[in-house]
């Protein structure tokens, strides 16, 4: 079957990866890559348009291109990126954003008949009394405690009322686990790199960790196969943060102190280290996601979460080494356009 | 029509994660090795030496499939967990993991949360109960009295106090699992609570400050047991799967068998206690 897919946020990591994933199956016959800053990797013969998330302008292009399969994985889930950007900034890319780009989807005129959209485990939170799984069809107990949570709570309100109001799509939500790789960063990652793994003194929370790979294979696999629904990712094996510290061959350092812990996080922040609620609370509680329902769809997660450690492991020992090599990719839109449009540039067939 | 090519659709058991034999940490939290470690030693001891445990019925807890055990619960540090999961290991000729459900309290205190967990204890969640007995067939305990049951003082002995909203009852009938009642006798005795100390309870965050023949006069060792003897009697199962579809929607019937339950371990207990000549010799 023949696809024509828009990919949003691809000045994130995961866009990047997805539209570079999907590149390689020429049944993609176009990719288009919309986002406001330019693409965090290489592209081939993806189509970049410098665009926000303005809806009339993704509905020009949407129906232009005929688009029928739109991933959206634009969403801001970590407050240390947030924080990056402006929390306010964050909200609106967050809550507004996802309605816009609803918008530029939905409609009875509209080609789009497959969304998928990238979501997180933090949707459900993490507080004392959560189940040791959480299954799809939960609810979380209690509202949300940080504005990253409740902006995924509404983004995710947007996507389930789209899914209502457009029978005729298939509307993927996919709630990932903390993810962690070579390239992501995340404030996990930021973490586990440190010396020692940090935690709060008494606690030694659950921990699942999604390789950067399963990521974009997940993703990918809701491009592919028709995954209506909401559905966890997150890989087999639920571990102990001390079992981490160990399969990344590091003392496990639990300085934070039980109570007043925000304090104390408060001021590891100012010294470098940070730590946002929600990690804070993961650090004490802990989460484990059910992923029965995507492994039910066909999704084989090429590795659990040990297996996901320790290749974080394998990838920190190298990182010294890999840095003086290569400089980072850099986006040159004239290079690209010259590449992908001018005469001169001898391609192959199955190239764009 | 392609139906034919799909699959049947497989049950949710058949996606439960692989094994791991390399981690000594379950997907639960539990780890083998400090369970082991404990088991080998305090536990060992406790069993056979100190409370010289007596039990009955062992045969009534199943081999295979999940099962909820359910039991009567005292002392202010309750040894009765503990040893029920040793009678299993060392009596039963199948022994299994006993999974003892927990109060959110102790997920969420310090030093606490690591242990418990450790030594099996999940979350009184009824979606744990509902994973660990209906997809992964485990042995699963439950203390329908809780708190209640621990904090009641030595005046109180051996009267069970109410069974909760019958939750537990609930959980069995859509697992399809039996209920096997237990009575204990003894831990009331080990470590009798003849008091509270409410101000000191506040303070500590923790869910009762008891007042003990040895605590808080002693210290941290007035953490010890006194050395009662105990009977463990694991009581005839009750199937789950008798009363038609959904009987966890008629919450009369919920409400009956969890009172039926807890008469039968009453009962039981009664009957245990006039045959008991000395609390600490048997």
């Amino acid at each position: 079957m023949k696809r024509r897919v828009l990919i949003t946020g691809v000045s994130t990591y995961w866009g990047g990866r997805l539209a570079q994933e999907l590149e390689k199956d020429p049944a993609n016959e176009a990719i288009i890559a919309v986002s406001p800053d330019d693409p965090a990797c290489a592209l081939e013969r993806t189509e970049y348009v410098r665009v926000g998330t303005q809806h009339a302008l993704l509905r020009r292009i949407v129906h232009a291109a005929q688009i029928d399969t739109v991933v959206d994985t634009r969403l801001i889930v970590d407050s240390t990126t947030a924080g990056r950007v402006g929390r306010s900034l964050a909200h609106e890319m967050n809550v507004l954003g996802t309605m816009n780009v609803l918008a530029a989807c939905g409609g009875p005129d509209s080609p789009v008949t497959k969304v998928v959209f990238k979501s997180s485990a933090h949707y459900y939170g993490c507080e004392r009394d959560d189940p040791s799984f959480f299954t799809e069809d939960m609810q979380r107990p209690h509202p949300p405690r940080t504005r990253i949570e409740s902006d995924i709570v509404e983004a995710e309100d947007a996507v389930r009322e789209f899914a209502a109001r457009n029978p005729k799509a298939t509307v993927t939500t996919l709630r990932f686990c903390n993810g962690l790789g070579p390239d992501v960063r995340t404030s996990h990652t930021a973490l586990l790199s440190l010396p020692a793994v940090p935690g709060i003194l008494g606690f030694d929370p659950r921990y699942q960790f999604i390789h950067e790979d399963d990521m974009v294979g997940a993703l990918h696999h809701a491009v592919v196969a028709d995954v209506p629904g909401v559905h966890n990712v997150a890989p087999d094996g639920v571990l102990a943060l001390s079992e981490i510290a160990g399969l990344l061959g590091k003392p496990f350092a639990p300085i934070l102190p039980p109570w007043g812990t925000s304090l104390a996080t408060a001021l590891t922040s100012r010294m470098g280290v940070r730590i946002p609620d929600e990690v804070r609370q993961q650090l004490r509680y802990g989460r484990g996601l059910d992923n029965r329902k995507i492994k039910q769809s066909g999704y084989r997660f090429a590795l659990t979460t040990r297996e996901t450690v320790q290749a974080f492991a394998a990838a920190l020992r190298l990182k010294p080494l890999r840095e003086s090599g290569e400089a980072p990719y850099r986006y040159e839109r004239e290079v690209e356009e010259f590449l992908r449009w001018s005469p001169s540039v001898h391609r192959d067939e199955s190239g764009g | 029509m392609n139906d034919k090519q799909l699959p049947a659709p497989p049950e949710h058991r058949a996606y439960l994660p692989a094994v791991e034999p390399e981690r000594q940490i379950t997907d639960w939290g539990r780890s083998e090795r400090v369970e082991g470690a404990l088991d080998k030693t305090l536990y060992e001891f406790l069993y056979h030496y100190w409370f010289r445990v007596t039990v009955e019925g062992i045969e009534h807890v199943p081999s295979t499939g999940g099962a909820l055990l359910v039991s009567n619960h005292a002392g202010a540090l309750p040894p009765d967990a503990a040893m029920i999961a040793k009678a299993i290991k060392t009596e039963h000729t199948r022994p299994r993991p006993l999974h003892l459900t927990v109060e959110h309290f102790f997920k969420g205190y310090p030093g606490l949360s690591m242990l418990v967990s450790k030594l099996g204890g999940v979350p009184a969640h009824p979606a744990n109960v509902h994973r660990l007995l209906h997809d992964e067939e485990q042995l699963v305990l439950v203390f329908p009295e809780g708190r209640k049951g621990t904090e009641k003082l030595y005046k109180d002995r051996y009267q069970l106090r109410r069974f909760g909203r019958g939750g537990f009852v609930e959980s069995a009938m859509r697992a399809r699992a039996p209920i096997v009642p237990i009575a204990v006798v003894g831990a009331e005795e080990a470590m009798p609570v003849f008091g509270h100390v409410r101000p000191l309870q506040k303070l500590t965050g923790l869910i009762y400050f008891p007042i003990t023949p040895l605590f808080p006069w002693l210290g941290l060792a007035g953490a010890a047991y006194l050395p009662a003897k105990f009977y463990i009697r694991f009581l005839e199962p009750i199937p789950t799967d008798q009363w038609g579809e959904a009987p966890w929607d008629d919450k009369g019937l919920v409400q009956t068998v969890a009172e039926e339950v807890r008469a039968r371990i009453q009962e039981e207990l009664y009957d245990m206690l006039a045959d008991r000549k000395s609390v600490w010799l048997g």
